[in-house]
């Protein structure tokens, strides 16, 4: 039931464009492979371009690694592996790694500038957001370095040698703390592998962790596609592979890695329910909703993509949702106003637009924001399909942008089970006044990461991870520590 | 007409340093401390028991705030204490040796407070989650216990250690979220007062560390009896007995840490953390 | 529960149907209220609605018809070596200094707003309130700002916080009816809910943070929750309210982010005068030092602006 009396958003006073300058970052022509503390050429000599999503420029070239590439990374990881860092005393590594964290505050704005010039995320994310985490990661896990017997009572914990990492375009610089910090903290070396698409931000911090001093070889950033990555996963030299990415990538990595002995740690996709009681607080549940899918273009594996509202309450917040909508502002990434970036590639854009096709053939209801979109860039305005249930495959399958699936539930137990109907189980949402509902469904909603009356929340100190086909192994927190450490007895 | 004399240094006034301010003891008096030939280093101030209450008012004043300052945030103040210290690094050692120090152990000293600063700003965010739990109670409740900090806590410092020791039982107070009130080493007090001008100059809001100078004998007494100190940290066998006694009026916490050797890789651990946190725990229905 | 819980507005509103609100949530959209940001030609067509929504205040025991006088000056006389600038929408008074402000202002299209009924405690008897209100309005005030009982409010006395308001908005014939709710008084942003509800229903024309006399005074949390209350009121039953967020508003930064909430809440329709003002008094000078600055490209001082 639509309400006759509507607000007005379009039109009056509009917010003039306030670009982020440019003027203060550098990006080269062309980068090289850091290897073993300096950049070099690729063997075979070969490079790609990475562009802008939001314009379809070109901003710079990097490095293709080939597999021998990657044998010269790992030979430098595992050289100073054997060598000075585990030699080293483990509160001096520390003070390498809380370096990094500062060096990082001190150059935050050129990151979160190049951040979204990369990879298509708005300023406003990558300055609140992504950079301050990605600081707050390094000097979160610095602090361990010296403190690890604390951690696992009754056990020594032991590095492991040299990991193997891979990371997603979706928060280029934030994976990588989240991959790099813990991995030094426990005094093992990296070999570490940005998406394709967003590999500047690394190349910039492969400037910090040469700044920082960092002995030569300690993390070696290699740059490539698929090929690139399989030839990590793998090297028999890597004791240790941790990726973020798409569950069918997992899958191919655990195959591989069967059998050799290496540890891993696998974050994946998701398909998160996001649960809105009648009893909310419903104001703050639409913001959630917002912040839960539209939030960093729906890029995000732990999104809440998949809303279930009571029924009661359904069309209030549907109405509430839409209003909120037409004051997302989507434009250009640099542009501090800017809620909704860019998609951050044609492929994703392909993949985003082929779902919303599946979900118009499956009958589904479509709505969109009416903003106005740039002519060149890749862009999807936020959406939501009513009219779905579980069996459609809008609701079944990983979108990975700003589309929402929404439907309705009728009782606690109806919820729970409903958000339990799926393979994936990263994260969820509950929102509620009642605090006990709160527990009850924490308590049983199958998931690694669940937000109550709040949700994409993050913290160095919070444990991430999920669930079934969501992955395996948590970061972040004290629970991020294991997967880099054998524990003797 | 030109003069052929040196350039005459200025020389330092010792004050202390209470609510973010360095006055002189209210009481107006000093006592000289001298170096190895009874020549005079500095007239220090002979702190008085008012002194000791307008720092406890203080410290009680900056712990709503202090206490509920993130973890991150305490943790980034200690760093910022850490990279001060580092930075005037060479101002401490000439006043350990000074008074006394041999230039080696002072150097040694210098550099041992600054890790151990960074060691402690490593913990501000990790120790509640080795000290916490969740209890598995066997009634339909969610139940967890936390750490949370004691309140204002009363430091008597080491009197052999003029600043190792003394920011050893400071940083685990203050990463925890208390606020304090430090008497100084009697035998070594010029370091303390400069420290206070390392904190001051690190965004460590007033009132979080206030520092006295002054005779063991005549504020020990006040330390270990005024109402509203949480807890007190004595680091001198002699008057763990006395403190304990007075320190009973308030239940106040006392906690002896005489035998200590700061210098000692064994000297930190998160357990002189956990030494001024209170467990609390709460329950919480799980239904519908 | 529904949002739409209360359809009939004028009749006493069931309070237990209010929505809930979620503090942490309410201030973590606030915060990104405060990170827009605002320049070039928004920001001097934000400035301009800002001193067009300006009601210009002096509240004082020490006010003099003198004082008053000035003031009055300074709402018609912004600065008159800028041209182009709007007036301030009222100036607010006593309602012993009502006359001497409407003498002062002639023909001016300047609103006169009067505080009542025992402003700022509201600790008076139903009938001095409704005497002075209808002081006011005799001599000459177009507004009256009153305060409601929060004493009873706190206490769950909802019937009688009603019927005070219906019976001052009665008492003010045809001036507008603003209600202050102190909302500083009131504890918790589920309690300012209740509140701007009630009022609402009451017959307020406009609600209002704060008297401006205690701490806190207006914030943006409490406003977002106001706006968000006159949101539901119009979509059940098509009725516009205004809003006034009141004192602690000093800088011209800060009234734009007022205006970022107001136009991402409620939209454009209530971008007006009509329908939004700021209680203050050293706002407007920040707000022409701004202006100055954009014009000039140079940072402006206080001593070339009139301080009345």
């Amino acid at each position: 039931m639509e309400n006759q009396n509507k607000l007005a958003f379009n039109d009056g006073w509009q917010y003039a464009p306030a670009p982020e300058s440019t003027d203060h970052i550098t990006i080269d022509k062309q980068y090289g492979l850091f290897i073993d503390g300096k950049f070099s050429a690729p063997d075979e000599g070969r490079y790609f371009e990475t562009i802008n999503p939001a314009t379809e420029e070109p901003l710079s070239s990097v490095a293709l690694a080939t597999a021998s590439d990657v044998d010269r990374a790992v030979k430098a990881a595992r050289k100073a592996y054997k060598g000075p860092w585990s030699r080293m005393k483990a509160a001096e590594r520390g003070k390498y790694i809380f370096r990094i964290a500062r060096i990082l505050q001190e150059r935050a704005r050129e990151f979160a500038t190049i951040e979204s010039l990369d990879g298509g995320k708005p300023i406003r994310e990558s300055r609140d957001i992504d950079i301050p985490l990605a600081a707050a990661h390094f000097f979160y896990y610095a602090g361990w370095a010296d403190k690890l017997e604390y951690a696992f009572p009754g056990r020594t914990p032991k590095s492991l040698g040299v990991a193997g990492q891979i990371i997603p375009w979706n928060f280029p610089l934030l994976m990588a703390s989240w991959k790099i910090a813990p991995a030094l903290a426990c005094g093992n070396t990296v070999v570490i592998k940005p998406a394709e698409t967003t590999p500047l931000t690394m190349m910039k911090l492969a400037e910090v962790i040469r700044d920082a001093g960092l002995p030569d070889g300690v993390v070696n950033i290699v740059t490539g596609a698929g090929e690139t990555g399989a030839a990590i996963v793998d090297h028999p030299d890597v004791d240790k592979i941790a990726f973020t990415g798409s569950t069918e990538v997992g899958r191919i990595i655990q195959r591989a890695i069967a059998g050799t002995g290496k540890k891993y740690t696998l974050e994946l996709g998701g398909k998160a329910a996001n649960i809105i009681f009648a009893d909310a607080a419903l104001d703050q549940a639409v913001e959630g909703i917002v912040n839960g899918i539209f939030f960093n273009q729906g890029h995000v594996c732990c999104a809440g993509s998949r809303l279930f509202v009571q029924e009661s309450v359904a069309d209030e917040v549907v109405q509430r949702l839409k209003e909120r909508m037409e004051t997302l502002i989507i434009g250009d990434p640099l542009d501090k106003n800017t809620d909704i970036g860019a998609i951050n590639s044609a492929s994703q854009l392909e993949t985003i637009e082929s779902y919303l096709k599946i979900g118009k053939e499956e009958g589904a209801e479509m709505h969109q924001s009416s903003c106005s979109v740039p002519d060149r860039g890749y862009w999807c305005r936020p959406t939501i399909f009513t009219g779905v249930s579980q069996s459609n495959r809008i609701v079944q399958e990983e979108i990975f942008g700003p589309v929402l699936a929404i439907q309705t539930f009728r009782t606690l137990e109806e919820g729970i089970t409903k958000a339990n109907n799926t393979p994936f189980g990263l994260s969820g949402g509950v929102w509620t006044d009642k605090g006990s509902k709160i527990f009850k469904m924490t308590q049983q909603i199958r998931a690694g990461v669940i937000w109550a009356n709040t949700f994409n929340k993050f913290d160095p100190t919070s444990p991430f991870g999920g669930y079934k086909e969501s992955g395996v192994g948590r970061e972040g927190g004290l629970h991020g520590l294991g997967a880099y450490l054998r524990l003797e007895a | 007409m030109t003069s052929t004399t040196a350039r005459v240094p200025v020389a330092k006034t010792y004050k202390i340093y209470i609510d973010g301010k360095f006055p002189r003891t209210e009481s107006g008096r000093y006592f000289a401390l001298k170096d190895s030939s009874d020549s005079i280093i500095a007239n220090v101030c002979l702190g008085s028991r008012k002194d000791f209450r307008n720092a406890v008012v203080a410290a009680r004043k900056a712990f709503a705030g202090w206490s509920s300052a993130s973890a991150y945030l305490r943790g980034q103040i200690l760093y910022r204490i850490a990279e001060m210290l580092e930075g005037r690094h060479e101002q401490f050692v000439s006043e350990l040796v000074t008074q006394g120090v041999g230039k080696r152990a002072a150097k040694k000293e210098t550099e041992a407070t600054i890790d151990r600063l960074i060691y402690y700003a490593g913990w501000s965010d990790k120790y509640q989650q080795i000290f916490s739990a969740v209890n598995p109670v066997s009634s339909a409740h969610f139940n967890f216990s936390v750490l949370e900090a004691t309140g204002v806590v009363s430091i008597i410092a080491p009197d052999d250690s003029g600043l190792l020791g003394l920011v050893s039982n400071i940083a685990p107070a203050i990463v925890g979220g208390n606020t304090c009130v430090v008497l100084a080493s009697e035998k070594l007090p010029l370091c303390a007062v400069s420290f206070a001008e390392v904190l001051h100059a690190s965004d460590v809001p007033a009132g979080v560390v206030n520092i006295l100078t002054g005779r063991r004998e005549e504020l020990t007494g006040q330390f270990a009896s005024h109402m509203d100190v949480n807890a007190i940290i004595v680091t001198d066998n002699d008057v763990v007995k006395e403190v304990q006694i007075s320190a009973a009026d308030n239940i106040k916490r006392v906690i002896a840490r005489a035998d200590t050797k700061w210098e000692s890789d064994g000297a930190q651990h998160p357990y002189l953390i956990q030494d001024t946190q209170e467990v609390k725990t709460t329950w919480h229905p799980i239904g519908s | 529960m529904s949002l739409t819980a209360v359809p009939d507005s004028n009749r006493m509103p069931d309070l237990g149907q209010v929505p809930h609100v979620d503090e942490v949530g309410v201030k973590e959209r606030v915060a990104r209220f405060q990170t827009r940001s605002i320049k070039k030609e928004s920001k001097i067509e934000a400035l301009h609605m800002v001193l067009s929504m300006i009601d210009l205040t002096t509240l004082e025991g020490q006010d003099t018809p003198g004082k008053v006088r000035q003031l009055c000056q300074k709402a018609m006389h912004l600065h008159d070596s800028m041209p182009g600038l709007p007036h301030v929408a009222a100036v607010c008074v006593y309602p012993t200094m009502v006359a001497v402000a409407r003498k002062a202002l002639g023909d001016h299209d300047i609103g006169v707003a009067s505080v009542a009924t025992a402003f700022p405690s509201g600790m008076s008897s139903r009938q001095v309130k409704l005497d002075e209100t209808r002081l006011a309005v005799a001599e000459g005030a177009s507004e009256i700002d009153m305060v409601i009982s929060r004493g009873a409010f706190l206490q769950g006395e909802y019937g009688f916080v009603f019927d005070e308001i219906a019976a001052v908005k009665e008492a003010c014939g045809d001036a507008h009816l603003k209600v202050i709710l102190e909302t500083g008084e009131l504890g918790t942003l589920d309690q300012v809910r209740r509140a701007s509800v009630l009022a609402m229903h009451a017959g307020a024309d406009f609600i209002k943070t704060s008297t401006g006399k205690i701490q806190p005074a207006a914030t943006l949390p409490v406003t977002l929750v106001m706006l968000q209350a006159i949101r539901d009121h119009f979509f059940a039953t098509g009725q516009m309210i205004g809003m006034k967020p009141a004192g602690g508003i000093s800088t011209a930064k800060l009234a734009i982010h007022y205006l970022v909430a107001l136009r991402e809440t409620l939209g454009n329709a209530w971008m007006t005068p009509e329908w939004f003002r700021f209680g203050a008094s050293s706002l407007a000078n920040d707000v022409l030092m701004q202006l100055q600055k954009q014009a000039t490209g140079v940072y402006q001082s206080a001593d070339y602006f009139s301080k009345d």
